[in-house]
């Protein structure tokens, strides 16, 4: 168990000068749930590789509890990695592959059957430990990953690569929420990388999104998704993502394209650059009164159903209210108390 | 161009892998081919395509009998879980590989290329190499290679699964203006239900080599016609109770009794289903109490599914807002008699309440 | 993955099946006619049965007992050969660089000795290991041990076995080599966070992903070796004494020095359905222990 810190920690690849993960500062608390949220080459899977130790940094230290491990190999970190297709010895069976890493540590026989037996338990794998393991589903060959992590219990951290990528749907479901039940019962920092946002906010307890080789924003789901820091965390949490109008700001009042003027929830002072108004899908309604719009699609989700319209020629996803009939003239109605004021990307704080 | 599938059938060591099939594909709107990895999906497309011969049934294609013709003779594309694209050809001879093939003249195969990657938005990437691309606009590549042939038949076999989410989200909203504008017949393999509701056109669900249901994604969604199709169509999974139906009404298991959602029920043991997002923490006028114990709840930033054990079995519960309540604490749920499905004892729907069905 | 249904593919068949017959069908069957008559020259033949099968299967006879030797001896060598390279094969094949010129470099270097005609191999082998002139010989000699391919028994054999492990052995390790290649690095990363061996990753991970090639090697070497003639033709003569005169050499000895065409063809036969029968077993055995672990 351990507290994660990165000190100035940067890196870029040989061969050239541009910075794959750009210097940065961060602490991971003890036992907590982190989940490193990012498109491809967002420089996520370097993060972990850092922590892991497969990878050295360039410029920086990684510190585990205080002590210096930047130069410590994989093996001397006490480290255990589930990765996005699952590793399992083939020729062993579930038990010796829980097994393994304790028998590659020296631990005395009897011990390490006591921690396979309870990690087995632990992770619904007790009913299989005879079996082969590479006969086995692509779900239970990752719990075995993840065991082969729990059963050691000196270790410092887990890093999950994408673990669910090849896992269908509904087995994503049941292994998730034991994965986040396990986080409870054995207190041990988790660090999940995903380009999945679903899959971060219900794992974590932290988000750490980034963007080309950038931390945009730490937060916990709620601070993700009710204030994002980022026009890129506005879009990329959410499903769909926040929308964006363009718009002026005067004191507490925005201007919309087509001359539409809509009150503010607080007052902004000057604003320069490309300013913006972001509210998300879930904050916005086709309604009787409002904004006129001109309506593209409905997409049904099965529980919801999200309206696809125009506004004034910006692209815009609202939420079509339960029970509702498509109205002929669909206007736009935003909830006030939600509605964001962002400058060039970020986000402006107001006042009052 | 309309495919027929009549009785299409594969068995494989005297062992069936597909049970007989009948299906009638139309271009325009996309059919979804939704099911869990083995459920049959890419055994059905490949029958479709004719690159496996069925061992019973046969395929239409615009009324012409053409089970057992060659893929080849057939005006059939593919696009792959994988993007398979020629490394070495840069985008433009990628998309235009099939029209070379073909011999076509060069101002036409330019004219059709530009058409394909402007529909995928590639017309800036034309002189790049696959490689160079990201993998959205890889998977655009492989998919316009497939567009540009005109195929009368269009097989797409998971084709998002390897995409980052976000780009996920992109070419969803994208392939629906894609299926309409182009006159082929689209049939698209998923797992996942979301992506099923969200392309919007005709879905099969398939579950153990089977397809248990064909019809308009919400109508299937909404309306299952059997308990496979529900467990198949609901994400998170479907919350089930075994229940006795007694005069009129359902007793579940576990104790709790609720009034039949509709009449005419028939009497003895029943399955009642219902969806995370049809359950409530909360009291609902007609609603009937069910104790269930928190095993964990995971939020999303604007909901939480609750994640529960009630009379004996894993539920999901999907509840507005940011909830955290304490694994093992003991919670309440409310279940809405019209909110549910009930499956009688040979799995068939028997009923499904008014709100069940209502968005 | 395209697998169009048309049976008149079969119809491409045919050419093979023509020359199939003609290369390997119509001298397999004149074999037959042989080993069932006795021939006294002058193109006489007299029908003798399974007389020769008899004389060949029973080893108080001349012709048995001679057959008994030379198929121990071979035996003997083709399991020293396996013995020997299929170890030092994979050794060499984890010792080999994974990216980097290096692995065009040794690649090249390794697949030399594959690219040698065999009677060269043998002339090679035959200089290189001479008391007088050859440089191993002569070296080893020097160094006060007596070794004289030629004179003694043990000398013919060390020197057969080390010519064969020195033609074949990169065959294992390119086979090794391409297993290896085929494991995705997440199984090293796994391994290193479990922190095992490099035994234990030997054990663990590379040893069971080379299973299929090793199956593969294993098979062709034990053929080749099993049906060496060339080689220790040019080297020993298979000599001295019949030291080294393994099946391949006698049936020669039979066929042509002798112009014993009945017993050289039964003798033919019966080599070849040892051969069949092993790599038969061989291969049945390995691949249902790989089918019952995929189970």
């Amino acid at each position: 168990m351990a507290r994660i810190a990165f000190e100035r920690l940067a890196h870029g690849y040989p061969g050239s000068s541009a910075y794959a993960l750009k210097p940065m500062d961060m602490v991971w608390e003890n036992a907590g749930a982190y989940a490193l949220l990012g498109p491809s080459g967002c420089g996520k899977t370097t993060l972990l590789n850092i922590v892991s130790g497969l990878l050295r940094p360039r410029e920086g230290r990684v510190l585990f509890d205080g002590h210096d491990v930047t130069a410590l190999p994989t093996e001397r970190r006490n480290v255990a990695q589930v990765f996005q297709f699952p590793v399992v010895y083939d020729t062993m069976t579930v038990r010796e592959n829980l097994a393994f890493p304790l028998r590659n540590r020296g631990v005395p026989a009897a011990q390490a059957r006591m921690r396979v037996e309870h990690v087995a338990g632990l992770l619904g794998l007790a009913g299989m430990l005879d079996r082969r393991a590479r006969n086995l589903g692509a779900d239970d060959k990752q719990k075995i990953s993840l065991g082969r992590g729990l059963v050691r219990d000196d270790v410092a951290a887990i890093l999950f690569d994408e673990p669910l990528t090849v896992i269908d749907p509904h087995l994503k479901w049941e292994l998730r929420s034991r994965l986040k039940e396990l986080h409870r019962q054995v207190p041990v920092t988790m660090i999940y990388v995903t380009h999945d946002q679903t899959e971060a906010l219900t794992f974590a307890d932290r988000v750490v999104v980034m963007s080309e080789g950038e931390v945009v924003q730490v937060g916990t789901p709620e601070a993700l998704f009710e204030r994002p820091a980022h026009s890129f965390v506005g879009h990329f949490i959410g499903s769909p993502g926040m929308n964006f109008l363009p718009c002026a700001v005067e004191g507490d009042a925005a201007l919309l394209p087509g001359g539409h003027r809509i009150s503010l929830p607080r007052a902004y002072g000057p604003l320069t650059g490309k300013v913006e108004l972001g509210i998300r899908p879930e904050f916005a309604a086709l309604a009787q009164e409002g904004l006129p719009v001109t309506l593209r699609r409905i997409e049904d989700l099965g529980r919801r159903r999200i309206a696809r319209v125009e506004l004034q020629g910006v692209p815009f996803a609202a939420t079509l209210p339960e029970g509702m009939v498509v109205p002929a003239e669909p206007r736009l109605a935003l909830d006030p108390a939600r509605l964001h004021v962002y400058a060039d990307g970020r986000l402006v704080e107001g006042r009052g | 161009m309309t495919i027929r599938a009549e009785g299409l059938a594969l068995s494989a060591g005297g062992e069936p892998v597909l049970h007989p099939v009948s299906l009638e594909l139309a271009p325009g709107l996309p059919n979804v081919l939704l099911g869990p990895t083995g459920a049959g999906k890419t055994t059905l497309l490949r029958l479709l395509a004719g690159l496996d011969r069925p061992s019973e049934g046969r395929l239409f294609a615009e009324g012409q009998e053409v089970t057992g013709q060659p893929v080849r003779r057939r005006s059939v594309a593919m696009v792959y879980q994988q993007f398979i694209n020629y490394p070495t050809l840069s985008v433009f001879e990628n998309i235009a590989s099939p029209l070379r093939v073909a011999r076509l003249k060069r101002a036409e195969i330019e004219q059709r290329v530009r058409e394909a990657a402007r529909l995928m938005r590639l017309e800036p990437y034309l002189a790049r190499r696959p490689l160079e691309l990201s993998g959205g606009q890889q998977q655009r590549t492989a998919i316009a290679r497939a567009l540009v042939k005109r195929a009368a038949l269009v097989l797409m076999d998971e084709p998002l699964a390897n995409l980052d989410y976000k780009l996920r989200e992109e070419l969803r909203e994208e392939l629906p203006k894609l299926f309409a504008e182009t006159g082929s017949t689209f049939v698209y393999a998923t797992t996942e239900p979301a992506e099923a509701l969200l392309l919007g056109g005709y879905v099969a669900t398939l579950s153990e080599g089977r397809v248990t249901q064909f019809g308009r994604a919400g109508e299937v969604f909404r309306r299952p016609a059997d308990l496979a199709t529900a467990r198949v169509f609901s994400d998170p999974p479907l919350n089930e109770a075994p229940a006795r139906c007694e005069g009129g009404r359902l007793v579940l298991d576990s104790g709790p009794v609720l009034p039949a959602p509709v009449g005419g029920l028939a009497e003895g043991p029943c399955t009642i289903g219902i969806r995370a997002h049809q359950v409530s923490l909360e009291t609902l006028p007609g609603a009937v109490p069910l104790p269930a114990t928190v095993r964990v709840a995971e939020v999303t930033g604007s909901e939480s599914y609750v994640h529960v054990t009630a009379g004996g079995r894993d539920w999901v519960v999907l509840a507005p807002g940011v909830r955290r309540p304490e694994p093992g604490q003991e919670v309440t749920l409310w279940l809405d008699p019209q909110r549910c499905l009930v499956f009688g004892v040979d799995g068939r729907l028997a009923a499904v309440a008014a709100l069940a069905e209502a968005a | 993955m395209a697998k169009p249904v048309d049976n008149r593919a079969w119809f491409l068949v045919l050419p093979v099946v023509a020359l199939v017959a003609f290369s390997a069908l119509i001298p397999v069957m004149t074999v037959v006619n042989y080993s069932v008559q006795d021939s006294f020259g002058n193109n006489e033949f007299f029908w003798n049965g399974t007389g020769w099968f008899k004389e060949l299967l029973d080893p108080s006879t001349d012709l048995g007992g001679r057959f008994l030797d030379a198929l121990w001896r071979t035996l003997l060598f083709s399991g020293l050969c396996l013995l020997i390279e299929v170890p030092l094969g994979i050794g060499v094949a984890l010792t080999l660089p994974r990216r980097g010129w290096g692995v065009a470099a040794s690649l090249v270097l390794l697949a030399l000795p594959l690219l040698i005609p065999w009677n060269v191999v043998g002339t090679i082998w035959q200089v290189f290991a001479r008391r007088d002139i050859g440089l191993l010989g002569a070296a080893v000699n020097g160094l006060g041990i007596e070794y004289n391919y030629a004179q003694s028994p043990l000398a013919a054999w060390v020197t057969v076995v080390a010519m064969d492990v020195w033609h074949w052995t990169s065959l294992v390790v390119l086979l090794c080599y391409a297993g290896l290649r085929a494991i995705p690095d997440a199984y090293y990363q796994a391994a290193k966070v479990d922190g095992a061996s490099s035994w234990a990753v030997f054990r663990a991970i590379q040893l069971p992903k080379m299973q299929r090639v090793l199956t593969i090697a294993i098979l062709l070497r034990f053929m080749d070796s099993f049906m060496i003639y060339t080689e220790p033709f040019v080297v020993t003569g298979g000599g001295p004494g019949n030291a080294t005169t393994f099946l391949s050499i006698d049936l020669v000895k039979i066929a042509l020095g002798q112009f014993d065409l009945g017993k050289a063809a039964a003798m033919s036969i019966v080599y070849n359905l040892i051969v069949l029968t092993v790599c038969w077993i061989f291969f049945a055995t390995t691949t249902r222990s790989q089918s019952e672990a995929v189970q």
